[in-house]
């Protein structure tokens, strides 16, 4: 019985320093990764490559997800507003939704599920096959040449494809409300205009976008970098992105939306 | 006046956890020289190979390549150094992203400023030594195990290193791509004025084209010699792993209870 008891208190100790040894590394990892960015914009190349990959290839599950988000808004939230006689206001809460929430949240989720697991996997691989350990041996540091251009790549893909997301979502809205149900062309867009503020809601949409393309990226490539070089290590590392990355954005949504909207 | 060893590694110890992997090895690679390093899985051979490197820090001792001890290096020295060092890995680590002329112009893109006309006659030169010129646009997922280890030595020689580290080149290949392997290590390291490290436990292949063998065992070495010298001796765990015998000082069971109490038959007949 007392074997046990140790045996757990041990176990748990062990968990908990490795858990802080990890965090410690993580931190580090970053650190590295900003201080040999340079090469990143330096050759530009570099990063418009991992762009195409991150970015431009996840634009298809971000626009059709867009969409329907959109849609559904349009449907849910016409069948709330006119209960109180506002339908009128469609256009400004689909467009709050997704400029201020559902745009850099759902695609950030999106994208660590296309572009974060694959990042995981591509750097895994790397390391598991002596690609990583290839390039330190030819003098090429691997952090500059291939992790901060990821990175970089995933920082800049991340705000743009919200944006893109926002907007197709908003057009499935005007699909739902206005061509479909029939809601007022003029008041959709008005009301969305006089309602959203660009610095408010926009730019605020745009920050935290940023701040999730920099958090996933990160947590995506650490967990590439970190994997055990074996098939199941890189399956976990690659399970792992897609856990604690979408974790990390509803908690820092949270967070950010505290800071922005409600001034705490 | 260079020293007559391009590496000289003296009492070296390297331990990983509280696990040892290599211990009290002295050993000097001469220059231009073919030297092997032979042993079992797991000795310790891949683990010296990154110790010489500069992949890993030694516990206690010191590698020392061109004079230079390589652990006490800062980072830029030890890039420096690394330029001048070419690495073949077991199965050839290309990079799966990049074509075959991408691979071995990699070095020369990152390192120098030679215009892409000089860099592709570079390129088409070092594949020509290894018989790939004419695979240069394939990607890497095309080749056969023994052309990407060909490959990946093109790689490896890109910008004419003074020291070619072998990381088992003849593992997983059939016995033509053996011989091919075997004669471009020999023949590049004498073309290029090079010194060369081979990694290895075959025994035969590795025996037709180096000029001298170190034997290890349990991260010891434990024998020394040319290729005649260790094929004379006839008795030990070096005669057991050079003629592959399956019983010798090397067991075949690995140690465990007595078969038959397993099989619980002393209980069963007492």
């Amino acid at each position: 019985m007392l074997d046990r008891a140790m045996a757990a208190i041990s176990g748990t100790g062990h968990r908990v320093v490795n858990g802080v040894w990890r965090f410690g590394f993580a931190c580090r990892f970053f650190l590295a990764v900003l201080l040999h960015s340079g090469i990143s914009f330096r050759r530009f190349s570099l990063t418009i490559k991992e762009i195409y990959f991150s970015g431009v290839l996840s634009l298809i599950i971000i626009l059709v997800s867009g969409l329907f988000v959109g849609l559904v808004l349009g449907l849910q939230g016409y069948e709330t507003l006119q209960k109180y006689g506002s339908e009128s206001a469609l256009g400004t809460l689909v467009a709050l939704s997704l400029v201020r929430e559902l745009g850099p949240v759902m695609s950030a989720l999106l994208f660590a599920s296309r572009a974060g697991s694959a990042i995981t996997a591509e750097i895994g691989l790397m390391k598991a096959t002596e690609q990583i350990s290839a390039m330190e041996m030819m003098a090429v540091d691997p952090i500059a040449r291939v992790v901060a251009p990821r990175f970089w790549a995933g920082v800049i893909s991340m705000p743009l494809l919200a944006a893109m997301f926002s907007a197709i979502g908003v057009f499935g809205g005007y699909l739902v409300g206005v061509v479909m149900i029939g809601v007022d062309e003029g008041q959709f867009w008005s009301q969305m205009q006089s309602a959203v503020d660009f610095r408010l809601d926009v730019m605020n949409g745009v920050i935290k976008s940023c701040v999730f393309g920099v958090a996933v990226t990160a947590i995506a490539l650490f967990e590439g970098y970190d994997a055990p070089p074996t098939a199941e290590g890189v399956s976990h590392a690659t399970t792992r992105t897609v856990v604690t990355s979408s974790l990390a954005v509803l908690a820092l949504d949270f967070l950010l939306t505290a800071f922005m909207f409600r001034g705490i | 006046m260079p020293s007559e060893n391009l590496v000289e590694i003296s009492d070296l110890n390297f331990t990983y956890d509280v696990r040892p992997v290599l211990q009290g090895i002295n050993m000097q690679i001469p220059r231009g020289k073919v030297v092997a390093i032979m042993g079992l899985s797991g000795c310790g051979k891949t683990t010296l190979l990154r110790l010489i490197g500069g992949q890993l820090k030694p516990s206690q001792g010191a590698v020392k390549v061109a004079g230079q001890s390589v652990h006490e290096l800062n980072r830029e020295d030890l890039y420096n150094m690394r330029r001048r060092m070419g690495m073949l890995f077991q199965f050839g680590a290309l990079f799966t992203d990049m074509s075959v002329f991408d691979n071995v112009a990699f070095q020369m893109r990152e390192h120098t400023d030679l215009p892409e006309s000089l860099i592709r006659d570079l390129v088409l030169l070092k594949l020509e030594a290894v018989g790939l010129r004419g695979a240069h646009d394939l990607m890497p997922n095309s080749l056969s195990g023994g052309m990407a280890r060909r490959v990946a030595l093109a790689r490896a020689i890109a910008l004419d290193p003074m020291l070619m580290m072998y990381d088992e080149p003849f593992a997983g290949l059939d016995t033509i791509s053996l011989g091919v392997i075997g004669n471009l290590i020999r023949h590049l390291n004498n073309a290029l004025g090079a010194t060369s490290i081979v990694v290895t436990h075959d025994v035969q292949e590795s025996m037709k084209i180096v000029d001298y063998i170190y034997f290890m065992s349990g991260g010891q070495i434990i024998a020394q010699g040319s290729p005649d010298e260790l094929r004379a001796l006839d008795s030990g765990f070096v005669h057991q792993f050079v003629h592959g015998e399956i019983d010798g000082p090397m067991p075949f069971h690995y140690p465990g209870t007595k078969y038959a109490e397993d099989l619980a038959l002393e209980t069963a007949h007492a």
